[in-house]
Formats: C-alpha cells, structure tokens, sequence
C-alpha cells in the first residue's frame, strides 16, 4: 500500500501563535474594510426607524425609541410588497428556466459526441462579449409586438437567454468531469439517454445547479437595466425599478428612502448568511462573470 | 449511443430557439439598425454611415468614453489593488478567516441600486452622512456631486461593490498554491513580504490577468450606479448611460444602436489589448 498523503487540504505550517506587530496591524486593516460593508448597513436599518427629521439631524443617534410609520408608508403608497412579490416570481421563474434550459443543453454538449460541438462552444465564448445594450432595442421592439412588455415574460424571456450561456458553460464544465463507468452503469440497466438524465446526472449535478441558481438570481434580481425598460408599470416593476423610481420622485423623503434600502437589503442578508459558503464555493468551481 | 441525433437536437433546441429570439437576432438586428435613421420602430430610412460619422464627432461620447475610462481606472488601481492587498492578509492570518471572508463579499449580493441609493444618502448636501460628519468636526460642508467630484463620488460604490468578489477569486488562486513551495521558501529563509512578493504574486499572475479583464469588462457595463446617484448629469455620463438616453428616453434607436455596437466593439479592443500586455505563461503545479 502506498502512504496516503492528503493532498486536498493544504495545511501550511505557520510559527506557533504569537503576538507579532506585523500581524496586530493586518487584523486592523482587516477590520476597518469590514467596518465599510457592516457600518453602511447599521446606519440604514438604524434610520429605516426614525422619521425623516431625524434621519436629518441625528443620523447617528440610535434608534432607541423605533418608529414604524416609512415601514407603512413603503407598503401602503409605494406598495413595495407588490414589487418585491414581482422580483420573486420573475427573478425565480427566470433560475427555473436556465437550470432547465441549461441542464438539457449543458448535458448533450458534454456526454455527447456530435459533429458542430466545437463550433457550439466557440459560439458561446463568444457569446459572453454581447452585454444587454446590443440587444435591448430590437427586444424590446419584438417583446411590444408580441405584447410581452410589462408583463413577466417581458423580463423572464430576455434574462433566460442572457443568462443561459454562462449556466450552459459552468453545467456542462461540472458534467464533463462525471465518470463514465456511471453512465455506462446506467446503460447496462437498460436506461436510454432521457432516463440517464433524469436518474443520474441531473441528481448527480446538484451542487452545480446550486451554484448557478444563486447567481442567476442575484444578476436578474438586481438587473436595473433591463427591469426599467422591459417592465417598468407599477403592476410588475421589480424592486429595484422601484428602488431607481423612488429616488426621483421621494428624494426628499429620507426615512422612506433608508426603509426602501433596508428592505431590499435585509432579506438578501438574511438569506446570505446561511448560504455564503456556497455562493464562494461556486464562485470558485468556475462560476466567473464580469 | 444509437439514436444520440434525436437526443441531441431535443436538448439543444429549446435553447437555440431563445437565445435566437432573444439575443442573436436582436444583436444582429442592432447592427443592422445602427445604419439607419429611425424615428419609433416603424419608420426607418438607410442612411449608410452616417450614425457612425455622428458617433466619430459626437463630443457627448467623447466625455462618455473619458468618464468610463477613468472609471475604469479607478476600479483596476482601487478594486483590484485592495482585493489583491486583502487576499494577502486574509491569506497570511490564521483565525477569522471566514468571517472576514464573508463580510467582505457582501456588498456583491446586494443590488448596487441599493447601493447607489445608500450613497445618495451619504452624499446629500444638507443632510447626508458625509457632511454631518464634516460640520460636527468643525469644517464647512462640501458639494460631493459637483462638476469636479461626481465622477469619483460614482466611482467610489463601484469600486466598494465587487471588492469581494475579486478577492474570492484571488483567495481561490492562492489557496492553490502547493504548501511544498512555501515549505521550499522556508527553508532558502524567504518569508513575509518578501514571500509575497517573489513567491505568491508571480504564481497568480494569471489569475491577476483574468481579474483584469473582468474588471475591464464589467465596467463597460457600470449603469445604475450612475444613473441613481447623478442621472448621468455633472460629468458623470458614461457610455452605458448615455446609450439609455440615447435609445430609450429619446427614442432614437439607430443611433442608440450605433453606440451599442461601439460599445461592443470599444470593449473587446480594451480586453484584448489588456491580454496582450498582460501577457504570462501558465503556470501548472
């Protein structure tokens, strides 16, 4: 038997613990920048609960005595729970249809041997140069003649096939490294090609398809771009057209404005702090976009 | 496999016929459109290449491009460099490392409207943070969104946005690093900065080169920041921007597809270029 030498947790030898200067002065450095992504936060939720006066003059001040009339106000004028129910329904049904799409496609690029298949790949690498405002006129102009605008399909469609080449790359990178004594396991049992998919690299593939589903979430979510041309009527505006409206039309109004932020930001927080392992892990599976 | 063909087209067609409709076609439509003269989608005359000789003495693009330049600029000095300067600590620290490694990524999941509109907050004149906290020193209140500040007033929520995201990707790289090399450096008496310099930067160059790129890339595409904080206006229009102004608020699709295509075209000629003089060998452990 040979030794066994593990080489997938690299474990650096470092000089037994001991107060260094060099060290006390990294961990300040370190602190400080998280400071500039945890104070911002602070202070917005801390004025999300005061009213508009004193958000104005005493912004540092603790909200120790909280009131909640820009939480109404976000909900009863500027209806934010609409919006944020229209992010949730397009940003979400926008990752099922990638994951499907790009599942399908991701699997016959990379178990399949066919002639064109190069081609394919070129064609998506290339693909990843054309950003959304070489295209955002004449979707635009289709999703009017088709009466898609400002409806969910309006954002679903053009966010689907943008997002798809980068799903269909990551997808197919993670299934190419599948073995192929499984597939043909699976064949001997007498599975056909659909059955193989479904039974065994779809399940198989999991952690990929978690991995994309994050960030085309994120990317669509927070896609201010096409969300203030494709869908931009009160009735289905996502939340960050919502956000983009309320800095024009209530710029005075900071307590709302501060409510608006910490609502859109806490949630994603929330859901982020359970789920920052995975988002890094995918990031560096080869989860790559600009 | 027998009957692989049927498969194969089943998989891939529903695919093909979106990204068709939805972003060949129209790319292609761009294009095509950016010879025209428009006014609404239904009427349109060929005018050759006019649109591009407007866009060669468009001064307005002329500042866009600057603007995005410098932006530019800042996010490869600034986020780049604080990114790759925090990799190295967070590299070099042995507790914490997570924690700080999750905080510092979180900016890049909230949506930089978000963002944007925190800062419209920080930067107001009467009231903001930044100039509450400058009168309670003592000092007299600034205009941050002025002629001569906005720029760098937009450029700041950019660059603090995604510092995470390459510091991620720069922490992946090092963490790839066999701990023989260092164990090697140890031994020849090399540690410290002096192992950062000679052993752990050269080993990510590659790494570095494809974060730049990403960086040139993505700020080609900067458009909320800007149009939440200023509108595009006090010399801060950028080419994303100035194309929505173009094709969509005034409704002049030709030419806002002439800019579109300059935009393309302007942005792979920088990734290019950024890959030509970046130039590294791969490095294989």
């Amino acid at each position: 038997m040979q030794p066994i030498i593990s080489s997938k947790t690299p474990i650096r030898r470092r000089k037994p613990v001991k107060f260094r200067l060099g060290s006390a002065l990294i961990y300040m450095i370190l602190t400080a920048w998280s400071l500039t992504t945890i104070y911002p936060l602070f202070w917005i939720v801390n004025n999300s609960f005061k009213v508009s006066k004193d958000v104005m003059n005493k912004s540092f001040a603790l909200a120790l005595d909280p009131v909640f009339i820009n939480y109404t106000t976000a909900f009863d004028r500027i209806n934010i729970g609409r919006s944020y129910m229209n992010s949730l329904i397009m940003s979400g049904s926008t990752v099922i249809l990638v994951l499907i799409l790009a599942g399908f496609a991701g699997y016959a690029l990379s178990r399949f041997n066919f002639k064109g298949r190069r081609l394919i790949y070129s064609i998506l690498y290339a693909t990843l140069l054309i950003p959304a405002f070489a295209t955002v006129v004449p979707v635009y102009e289709i999703l009017i003649k088709t009466s898609l605008v400002n409806t969910y399909g309006g954002l679903i469609f053009p966010q689907t096939a943008g997002n798809l080449t980068f799903a269909i790359l990551v997808i197919a990178g993670y299934m190419a490294t599948i073995a192929k004594e499984l597939e043909e396991a699976a064949f001997i049992d007498g599975c056909n090609r659909w059955q193989m998919l479904i039974k065994i690299f779809f399940p198989v593939s999991r952690p990929v398809f978690a991995s994309v589903s994050i960030f085309v979430f994120l990317w669509s979510y927070n896609d201010l771009f096409s969300a203030l041309i494709f869908v931009n009527k009160e009735s289905v505006r996502p939340i960050v057209a919502l956000l983009s409206e309320i800095s024009s039309q209530y710029g005075t109004d900071f307590g709302l404005m501060a409510t608006a932020v910490a609502l859109t930001v806490i949630p994603v927080l929330i859901v982020y702090l359970f789920i920052s392992k995975f988002i890094q892990k995918g990031l560096t599976e080869g989860a790559v976009k600009g | 496999m027998k009957g692989d063909r049927k498969y194969i087209i089943l998989f891939l067609l529903p695919t093909v016929f979106l990204m068709s409709v939805f972003l060949y076609y129209p790319f292609f439509k761009s294009l095509y459109l950016s010879f025209f003269r428009t006014k609404g989608f239904f009427d349109k005359r060929f005018v050759g290449w006019d649109n591009y000789e407007r866009l060669f003495t468009d001064k307005l693009i002329g500042e866009a491009t600057l603007h995005t330049l410098e932006i530019m600029l800042y996010v490869i000095v600034f986020q780049v460099g604080i990114a790759l300067v925090l990799a190295v600590m967070l590299d070099n620290i042995s507790k914490l490392q997570s924690f700080y490694r999750t905080v510092f990524f979180f900016p890049v999941v909230i949506s930089g409207t978000a963002i944007s509109l925190l800062f419209v907050l920080f930067y107001n004149y009467n009231f903001g943070l930044l100039n509450t906290i400058i009168t309670n020193l003592g000092f007299e209140r600034v205009l941050w969104l002025s002629e001569t500040n906005s720029l760098k007033a937009v450029a700041i929520p950019t660059v603090w946005h995604y510092v995470g995201f390459y510091l991620v990707l720069f922490l992946t790289a090092m963490s790839k690093i066999p701990s023989d090399y260092y164990e090697a450096a140890k031994l020849e008496g090399i540690s410290g900065i002096q192992k950062t310099f000679k052993l752990t930067l050269p080993l990510i160059l590659s790494d570095i080169k494809v974060v730049i790129t990403l960086a040139i890339t993505g700020t080609m595409k900067v458009f909320e920041f800007v149009w939440v904080i200023s509108r595009g206006q006090n010399g801060t229009e950028v080419l994303g921007t100035y194309m929505y102004k173009k094709a969509i608020v005034d409704q002049n699709f030709g030419y806002g597809s002439t800019v579109a295509i300059y935009m393309v075209v302007f942005g792979v000629l920088l990734a290019l270029l950024a890959n030509r003089l970046l130039k590294s060998e791969e490095i294989t452990y």
